[in-house]
């Protein structure tokens, strides 16, 4: 799989679609898109990093471990849900903050914070898995 | 149109069970995902099909300008994908380790968890 | 475009901060998970925290429950969606104390585990997945809507998953595929017969399918409900579908077994009996010919498998079928006290079968082996393990005054009202009940009598002794302490079964007549 040509041209693709999926990602709400489908870009970008530069260097360019990126993800899901417990409605009900910056406004909302969640779990748990499958074929 | 769906669900389970039916794991493993489609094309089906727009509401009104498409059938599929796809890849790595550790793609010969010559049971008692 | 009047879709009055008992236990679980798999790597961490929110979601059930005790069912549906729009999770007595002993079985096992787990285990994620198992598992229980169940049965699924390959070894891995394969069809199986409910019915909360059901076509929703009691059948392990449980269950290390047969075959009995008595009881009446034959074979088959067993952990695993086929009796059997008598077993079940499984992996770490042959002259080594096991198989077997002994007795007592009244099918299913309480004993007290009351192994001399292993004292501390716990439990339970006879009673007359259920959600005018 390591020859020159995908090498030199895999961290081109990686970072486009890393790149895209953070896009995907935040897209998602009114517009197909969405934290699994994004989720799924960012880990298939690092499924070729692994299969162009080893899994070794995969896992390091990762920082951390794939299956915590995956648990901070349900975290983050999780908490985005309990948020409503403060305007006294039931659980995940969703709330907007609409941040005006001079001439567009950027609106936030816990629906987003729930698919960043869902983002950060796919990418870690089909990494762990991609990576997995790979470290298996290298041995 | 409905019932055209209908026979392409029989006719994706039907192939599913004969794929599950196998010995060989990766052929299973092909027959649950074919399985699962199957139902996931039931699930659509029985929200009633329509050839209309897709459920949006457009920005500056409260509710969908006509008539629009069952949203929920596609919520459901959706998540029934998304657990469908988790399940998928796990049993994949599971059947890989399997083979590595095994080297059996044969469910007739993995027999470590039930032996095949397992002994009778003591009379005693 | 003119502006139409919609009836309203939201909920408009606040919810009340004490509602949240409801959605906090499964919410706790997930959150405890998550943090888990991201501090899995620090040691002794992982364990304290997985006990600490354990003890968190025990205290919110136990004040779940008191509410459901006082108000009747709870429910609380999510995003602020009137009900048969939003996800619904409505708890009632069966759910909330079914949830309640799964987590308190989870507890004991996290404690347990830290007699058995070396330093070598650490970062596998055992606790991250237990926390997950019993998310997914109360989940299970406290959910009021269809598709959500589904959800939550795939997650205790991916759990289970992570928990019987734990360690990795090439048995394991044979049990896994089984396990795998088998489980993942039926939660499809149910999801086919989910859709089949939203197409004939046009909804998939509970409350309202309940209401829906009655004007129903009759013949299709039969047709469902066998589809269902085909995919919970096969989740519980009842008889034609129960090969993957003894094929599964032995491979993992102890701790592992013992939570699964404590939680996982119960929620799908748990599931059965929610969808046949509760919401197509006109389907179960159909079905009850099915019902009763399933259920007898159930409990006759499962003892003998257990008496022709020589790994020991398998014949466990044929015990717990033959709970599985008491339950499946209590829903064959057309009258609230068989629902009770059938509900209150799960509950003993959730509660013996894992102490059981727990007991099992002292005795195999004390013996260094899993063949019942090679065992014997424990008693002498470990009077405490043998009256736990001696205790649990009374219990298993339903001799008073074990926890076993009250729910057979509700079962009995419902059957022979039935026999009596002329229904000789429900007869069988008493001669059938008792059998498998003796059949039970039998299987019980042969491994006994092998495990620790013959001095050596199978064929030995009189005086040659097994060599056994010393436990050091964190196994006997955590391991055993933790064993003697649950039976303990199990014993107190029993000798004082008057606030469990209460609750499975109400439980059962609210899942009969199911009006103060559908009235929590808050559907009742709906309903035709």
């Amino acid at each position: 799989m390591s020859t020159i040509i995908f090498r030199t041209i895999a961290p081109l693709i990686v970072a486009i679609m890393l790149m895209f999926s953070v896009y995907v990602c935040l897209r998602g709400h009114n517009e197909p898109g969405g934290g699994f489908i994004g989720g799924l870009i960012a880990a298939s970008a690092l499924a070729i990093w692994g299969m162009a530069a080893g899994v070794e260097t995969a896992r390091k360019a990762l920082w951390v471990d794939p299956l915590a990126l995956a648990g901070a993800g349900v975290f983050a899901a999780a908490l985005s849900g309990l948020a409503s417990v403060f305007t006294g409605s039931p659980f995940m009900t969703s709330i907007w903050l609409y941040l005006d910056l001079g001439e567009t406004s950027v609106p936030l909302s816990t629906p987003m914070i729930f698919d960043i969640g869902v983002y950060f779990v796919v990418l870690g748990t089909i990494t762990s898995i991609a990576l997995a499958l790979q470290s298996g074929e290298e041995s | 149109m409905d019932y055209a769906l209908a026979v392409l669900v029989g006719l994706f389970i039907a192939l599913g069970v004969y794929l599950l039916l196998s010995r060989s794991i990766i052929r299973m493993l092909l027959g649950v995902t074919i399985f699962g489609n199957g139902v996931n094309l039931l699930i659509f089906t029985a929200g009633r099909l329509t050839r209309e727009v897709a459920p949006i509401v457009p920005a500056g009104l409260d509710q969908p300008a006509g008539p629009i498409a069952n949203p929920l059938p596609q919520a459901l599929i959706l998540t029934a994908i998304v657990i469908g796809f988790a399940m998928f890849s796990f049993l994949l790595v599971l059947a890989y380790r399997a083979y590595q550790e095994l080297d059996a793609d044969n469910t007739d010969t993995m027999r470590l968890a039930e032996p095949e010559d397992a002994p009778r049971p003591p009379l005693s008692y | 475009m003119d502006h139409l009047a919609l009836p309203t879709a939201m909920i408009e009055t606040p919810t009340v901060l004490a509602d949240w008992v409801i959605v906090l236990p499964l919410v706790l679980a997930l959150l405890g998970a998550a943090l888990l798999l991201m501090l899995r790597q620090i040691r002794h961490v992982p364990a304290l925290i997985a006990g600490l929110v354990v003890i968190a979601i025990i205290a919110c059930e136990v004040a779940l429950l008191q509410r459901i005790a006082v108000e009747g069912p709870l429910s609380m549906t999510m995003g602020k969606w009137l009900p048969p729009f939003g996800i619904s999770f409505t708890a009632d007595i069966f759910g909330a104390g079914f949830a309640l002993a799964a987590a308190l079985v989870t507890l004991i096992v996290i404690i347990y585990a830290e007699g058995e787990r070396g330093p070598d285990e650490r970062g596998d994620g055992f606790h991250a997945l237990v926390l997950l198992l019993l998310a997914g598992v109360t989940g299970a229980f406290l959910t009021g809507d269809l598709f959500n169940l589904y959800v939550w049965f795939e997650v205790m699924l991916i759990a289970s998953f992570g928990l019987i390959v734990t360690g990795g070894r090439p048995l394991q891995l044979d049990g896994a595929v089984k396990y795998g394969f088998l489980n993942f069809l039926a939660t499809t199986l149910f999801l086919l017969s989910l859709g089949l409910i939203y197409g004939l019915l046009g909804t998939l909360n509970m409350a309202d399918i309940i209401g829906k059901a009655t004007t129903a076509n009759p013949a299709a929703l039969t047709g469902i409900a066998a589809l269902l009691l085909l995919a919970f059948g096969m989740k519980a392990a009842a008889f034609p579908l129960n090969a993957w449980l003894p094929a599964s269950y032995h491979t993992p290390p102890a701790v592992i077994s013992a939570l699964f047969a404590g939680l996982l075959t119960k929620v799908g009995v748990y599931a059965l009996l929610r969808a046949l008595v509760q919401l197509l009881p006109a389907s179960r009446d159909i079905l009850e010919p099915a019902l009763l034959l399933v259920a007898i074979a159930t409990l006759l088959i499962a003892p003998l498998g257990a008496i022709a067993e020589t790994n020991l952990r398998r014949a466990i695993g044929f015990l717990v079928i033959g709970g599985i086929g008491a339950v499946l009796a209590g829903i064959a059997l057309p009258s609230e006290g068989g629902v009770a008598g059938a509900a209150l077993y799960v509950f003993h079940a959730i509660l013996t079968m894992t102490a059981l499984y727990l007991v099992a992996g002292l005795i195999e770490r004390r013996t260094g082996q899993r063949d019942t042959r090679l065992m014997g002259g424990l008693y002498a080594a470990s009077t405490p393990l043998s009256v736990l096991f001696l205790v649990l198989v009374l219990a298993t077997a339903g001799v008073p005054p074990f926890l076993g002994f009250w729910p057979k007795l509700l079962l009995l007592d419902a059957g022979l009202q039935q026999a009596l009244a002329g229904d000789w099918a429900d007869g069988v299913l008493v001669l059938a009940l008792l059998a498998n309480a003796v059949l039970t004993l039998i299987a019980g007290s042969r491994l006994w009598a092998h495990v620790f009351w013959r001095s050596g192994a199978e064929g030995a001399s009189e005086h040659e002794t097994i060599t056994l292993r010393t436990p050091g004292a964190r196994e006997q501390w955590f391991g055993l302490g933790a064993s003697v716990v649950l039976t303990a439990l199990i014993v107190l339970a029993g000798l004082w079964p008057n606030l469990l006879f209460e609750g499975a009673r109400t439980g059962a007359a609210d899942l009969v007549d199911p009006a103060r259920y559908i009235a929590a959600v808050g559907l009742a005018e709906a309903t035709p």
